[in-house]
């Protein structure tokens, strides 16, 4: 092999067409080390034998991608050695897991290996990846994009999914099969070019197929699944929904009942500049699709059902975050964005920036299919469900307010108040336990000393008689924009139940950035919770210790 | 076997477009506009005028106050220096049908475009948000940066001057 490459480089260079590989070729890459030293800590009960040797995790990966005009390849590799604390054990491992090469052009796009792909919102197909949880969803198989005209765009992918380093062998979890089409009707129908309405539609279709090897029951072998989706844009006026169906696919997260499945999600919005407005609602019902029926955690997930409610930023409002109920689930949320404008009284001289959001999400109503069935049980229909009729059981619900004013040259101000209901029993399995009920609020506040010297300080309380009660966290930082930073911070968990366990999560940190790299070293402790992004959350355990990130990007 | 030879033919890649790095375009993807529609990043253009391309979130705060710190100043930039500013979120589904209310709830002046699987993010490798890139006339990067700290905006808009001609 090794010969190999080097004959084909003694021809490469020494070919003048062959320069053009190198001449005008592109690299890009990116780098990421993130790894944590841990030390025992008995106020947090971390012994020397919960550590257990693993005295050092360590998540790591290099993705470097080769363009030559049409042509592009790509890598990444990826090492957990052990994993950080907090990640899926499956996760420790290296080598390769993305290796891809693609063409494209006006009228076709091809990839073979590895790709992330998303139909529509993802009710039916999403692969994506996200670092900072461990999660890679990836498909390993063919893509084709087709875009006959202007205007329309149609998609095809065939594969098998990730599932951490376990290679597909012998039919060892599902095949993927899927096929997508969006029409853009301005740009196709003739007369319509500058109509007020802006028109899209779109529809697709899925299919796994897993053999069946239960000894119990006789499990559908082709599982299909296709949604339809519509957006119409009008002046100051958006409006986008999808409806999506699956036919009954029993599985290890619905408990293996053969209900089919459904999911909406819709939204609409009206803005204006200094305005915003939206509403979105959503339902699902049983619509859990894995390319393996029989895992149960975070992985092999062929679709994506967003959580519809706000990402909080700041650590005690983000302490409790919603997680989608692929079981059933049925939600709204509100947002309103306004700015007040400069020369009012409330405005002042810059403005000043208002947000409310709000949103709710309650179980959907489950009837048991006759007399003598419970809901839920494996093998059966499971249960019948009214479309329209939302359970009285809230999994979660938050009500926020935010106000962000600049002051003057000097001072920036962020207030936040949230109110939250967390249904902690539902959303993180803690059976039995009563939903948290918390006030929360947050002051962020900045002052600048100099064009690039700067102090930002954060306060902010947690407020609840359930869980682990009443939180207070402040943080310093001093950063000198846009090389340095320094930051201490502290969480003190003040009203736990139980007083030895009222602990501070102190933090010491600083970086240094240097155009697009990031070294940070962080020591202290971190609490315990959960840590979520794009829809999917990871429970961290309470760790101690120095953490050092570097990122680069070329 | 197989991998060290991937990983010396991309070693040797590497080596030979060192002196290329700094000439980056950006890389065909096509993304979807606030209302929903494609666009390729192949329209990312200003007639020869330098262009400021920053990734962020609905759920970045950082990112926010530089995108912020950016509309404080478009006017003045714009006018000293014709520089147009493109503003890329990377909120996947579960917050895309937010984003447009919230910008113009804000009363951002540039250009702001959805990237809701993260296509482009990941082409022009990026790892953490906010990342901004610059570049020059002819749609070339010629500086990148993350993060965000109070008046990084003004070594920024220095580097978009000398680009411009204007120092």
């Amino acid at each position: 092999m090794r010969k190999f490459w080097i004959v084909f480089f003694l021809i490469a260079f020494t070919t003048a067409e062959a320069q053009d590989f190198i001449d005008k070729a592109q690299i890009n890459g990116s780098f990421q080390i993130d790894g944590q030293f841990y030390r025992p800590d008995d106020a947090l009960g971390i012994t020397d034998s919960i550590i257990g040797g693993r005295k050092m995790g360590l998540n790591g990966y290099g993705n470097i991608t080769y363009t030559l005009g049409k042509f592009s390849a790509g890598m990444r590799y990826e090492a957990f050695l052990t994993p950080l604390a907090g990640f899926d054990p499956l996760q420790e491992g290296n080598g390769f897991p993305y290796l891809w090469a693609s063409y494209q052009n006006d009228f076709v796009g091809v990839t073979v290996g590895n790709f992330y792909e998303q139909f529509g919102n993802g009710l039916i197909l999403r692969s994506y990846e996200e670092w900072t949880l461990g999660y890679d969803n990836s498909i390993n198989g063919m893509r084709v994009i087709l875009r006959p005209s202007a205007g329309i765009t149609i998609k095809g992918v065939y594969g098998t999914q990730r599932y951490f380093w376990q290679k597909y062998e012998n039919g060892n979890r599902g095949i993927v099969r899927g096929l997508d089409a969006e029409v853009d009707l301005n740009q196709t129908i003739k007369g319509w070019e500058s109509a007020a309405v802006r028109v899209l539609v779109g529809a697709s279709g899925v299919s796994k197929y897993q053999k069946d090897n239960d000894p119990l029951y006789n499990l559908p072998e082709n599982v299909g699944a296709w949604a339809g989706r519509l957006n119409l844009s009008a002046g100051k006026f958006n409006f986008a929904t999808e409806y999506a169906y699956k036919i009954n696919d029993p599985s290890a997260i619905n408990n293996f009942i053969y209900h089919e499945g459904q999911a909406v999600l819709s939204s609409l919005s009206y803005s204006q500049p200094g305005l915003g407005v939206v509403l979105q609602l959503k339902r699902v019902d049983n619509f859990s699709f894995k390319s393996d029926r029989r895992v149960n955690g975070n992985a092999v997930d062929i679709n994506f059902i967003p959580p519809i409610n706000r990402t909080h930023s700041y650590s005690l409002a983000a302490r409790y975050p919603y997680a989608t109920q692929p079981n059933g689930e049925m939600g709204l949320q509100f947002q309103l964005n306004y700015k007040i404008p400069k020369g009012t009284a409330l405005g002042g001289k810059y403005g000043t920036g208002i947000a409310v959001n709000f949103s709710q999400v309650n179980d959907i109503v489950r009837n048991p299919i006759n007399d003598t069935t419970l809901v839920n049980t494996s093998g059966t229909l499971g249960y019948t469900s009214d479309f329209f009729k939302v359970s009285d059981s809230v999994f979660f619900r938050d009500f926020n307010i935010e106000i962000e004013k600049k002051i003057n040259n000097k001072w920036k101000a962020v207030i936040q108040y949230m109110n939250l209901h967390y249904d902690i029993a539902t959303i993180e399995g803690h059976a039995g336990e009563p939903a948290v009920k918390a006030h929360i609020g947050v002051i962020d506040l900045t002052h600048k000393f100099t064009s690039r010297k700067s102090l930002r300080m954060e306060l902010q309380g947690l407020f609840t008689e359930q869980d682990e009660g009443d939180w207070a966290a402040a943080m310093l930082e001093y950063a000198i924009a846009p090389r340095w930073f320094f930051n201490v911070a502290d969480q003190y968990n003040y009203g736990h139940p139980d007083a030895d366990k009222r602990n501070h999560y102190y933090t010491v940190s600083m970086g240094y950035l240097k155009e697009s790299t990031r070294v940070a070293l962080t020591y202290g402790r971190q609490s315990e919770g959960v840590v979520c992004v794009g829809g999917v959350c990871r429970q961290v355990p309470a760790s101690s210790g120095l953490t050092i990130t570097i990122s680069t990007n070329f | 076997m197989m991998r060290k030879s991937i990983f010396s033919l991309f070693a040797l890649l590497l080596f030979f477009n060192l002196s290329l790095l700094a000439q980056s375009d950006i890389p065909q993807v096509t993304i979807k506009t606030l209302e929903g529609k494609p666009f390729s990043t192949s329209e990312i253009t200003n007639d020869g005028k330098p262009v400021i391309l920053s990734f962020w979130a609905l759920w970045c705060k950082p990112c926010q106050k530089e995108l912020d710190a950016f509309n404080e100043n478009y006017a003045d930039w714009q006018e000293e220096t014709g520089v147009k500013i493109y503003a890329v979120s990377i909120d996947d589904s579960r917050s895309t049908a937010r984003v447009m209310p919230m910008v113009n709830g804000k009363a951002w002046e540039f250009e702001v475009l959805l990237d809701p699987n993260s296509d482009l993010k990941r082409a022009m490798n990026v790892n953490m948000i906010p990342h901004t890139f610059l570049l020059d006339g002819e749609g070339k990067i010629v500086s990148q940066h993350t993060a965000y700290f109070e008046g990084a905006e003004f070594e920024l808009y220095e580097k978009v001057k000398k680009i411009a001609g204007i120092e």
